[in-house]
């Protein structure tokens, strides 16, 4: 595939993502904060959203796993998910954050269960994503190209 | 240098390195009985240019404030506090990009020995701050209580607080400006909230 070619594809896997709701404008804010001072921000900060979230996730789903669940506990960290998902414009998971606190505030287990597993999903699906992003943008400049804004 | 004259304020070209400011007064001599201080570079969006303004003090006027003093070419020192690593990076490049100095803490009690007021600040290493933009909700102690710690202190009650949030709770923003925020914002925090902001501490340094 030729340099030009490979930017439209680049263009086009990056609008379908804002258009299908994984991203939202924060993205957009993040990849102005780019420039040839800090080249590597956006993948630097998405690196450390992808560390935490897996995490937290973890910790999340050891806590749901306890004879006594702590719910406050729990809360706390849907919240730094939900925080960090939102700083990086990852919107589908920030939506699932706040429906998650929903059910952390009222100790509802099942619900619990239930909207982790659809976090865990959803994160899943936007660091492959943005995985995904970041390699075309990678094989562009390696093709000697730049990133299209 | 070309530069234009509105009142007391000087626009001078936006690159006028702060050396060849000093150059300036042997050009334009001073009247015998001034003194002209030097106030910190505000960045003018309409005029597109730096815009150093000019203070007089008279001679006789009994010196002036700390404030008014020459910081010429500093840029303003932020201290920013918040919990969350990725929002951490996130407001520290916003910083920088709208040319602060910036110094992060991961929770209040960091904070409060960076700025001197901690149990655990060591002799010889409180630092200047401009302005502290702090997270509200953080484990321990939270930014509302970070903001009243610093109120009450008589070395920094006058530095600007910005709190910021994830939730827009109307009465928390009210609690938080009563006792002496500068400003509440909401979070995730964008470039125009950092113009806004440094705008907003320009101003307050004045």
């Amino acid at each position: 595939m030729d340099l030009v070619q490979l930017q439209r594809q680049l263009v086009d896997y990056r609008t379908s993502l804002y258009h299908e709701g994984f991203l939202d404008e924060q993205f957009t804010q993040l990849q102005s904060l780019q420039d040839e001072n800090n080249p590597d921000f956006v993948v630097e900060v998405v690196s450390l959203f992808f560390e935490d979230s897996e995490r937290l996730l973890n910790e999340l789903s050891k806590a749901l796993e306890q004879q006594v669940i702590d719910f406050k506990r729990m809360d706390a960290q849907v919240h730094q998910l939900k925080g960090s998902s939102s700083s990086i414009g990852a919107h589908r998971v920030q939506k699932l954050c706040i429906v998650f606190r929903n059910y952390c505030e009222a100790q509802n287990v099942e619900g619990c269960l239930k909207c982790l597993q659809q976090v865990k999903h959803e994160y899943g699906i936007i660091k492959t994503k943005l995985e995904s992003m970041f390699q075309l943008e990678q094989q562009i400049l390696n093709a000697g190209g730049s990133i299209p804004v | 240098m070309a530069h234009s004259v509105l009142s007391d304020w000087i626009y001078l070209p936006a690159q006028t390195p702060p050396s060849l400011l000093l150059n300036y007064f042997s050009f334009f001599p001073l009247k015998s009985n001034q003194i002209f201080l030097i106030s910190f570079l505000t960045f003018s969006p309409s005029k597109q240019s730096l815009l150093y303004k000019m203070l007089s003090c008279g001679a006789g006027s009994g010196g002036c404030s700390k404030d008014m003093a020459v910081e010429l070419g500093d840029e303003p020192h932020v201290l920013a506090v918040d919990d969350n690593l990725i929002d951490r990076k996130l407001v520290e490049r916003l910083l920088k990009n709208s040319s602060c100095k910036v110094t992060t803490a991961e929770n209040a009690l960091r904070a409060l020995d960076y700025l001197g007021l901690g149990n655990d600040t060591l002799e010889g290493t409180v630092s200047e701050v401009n302005m502290i933009i702090t997270d509200y909700c953080m484990p321990g102690m939270t930014g509302y209580e970070l903001l009243k710690k610093i109120k009450e202190s008589s070395v920094l009650k006058e530095v600007p607080v910005v709190i910021m949030s994830s939730e827009n709770i109307p009465t928390r923003i009210s609690q938080c400006l009563e006792e002496g925020a500068k400003m509440f914002m909401l979070k995730p925090l964008k470039q125009s909230d950092v113009k806004q902001l440094k705008w907003h501490l320009m101003k307050c340094r004045n």
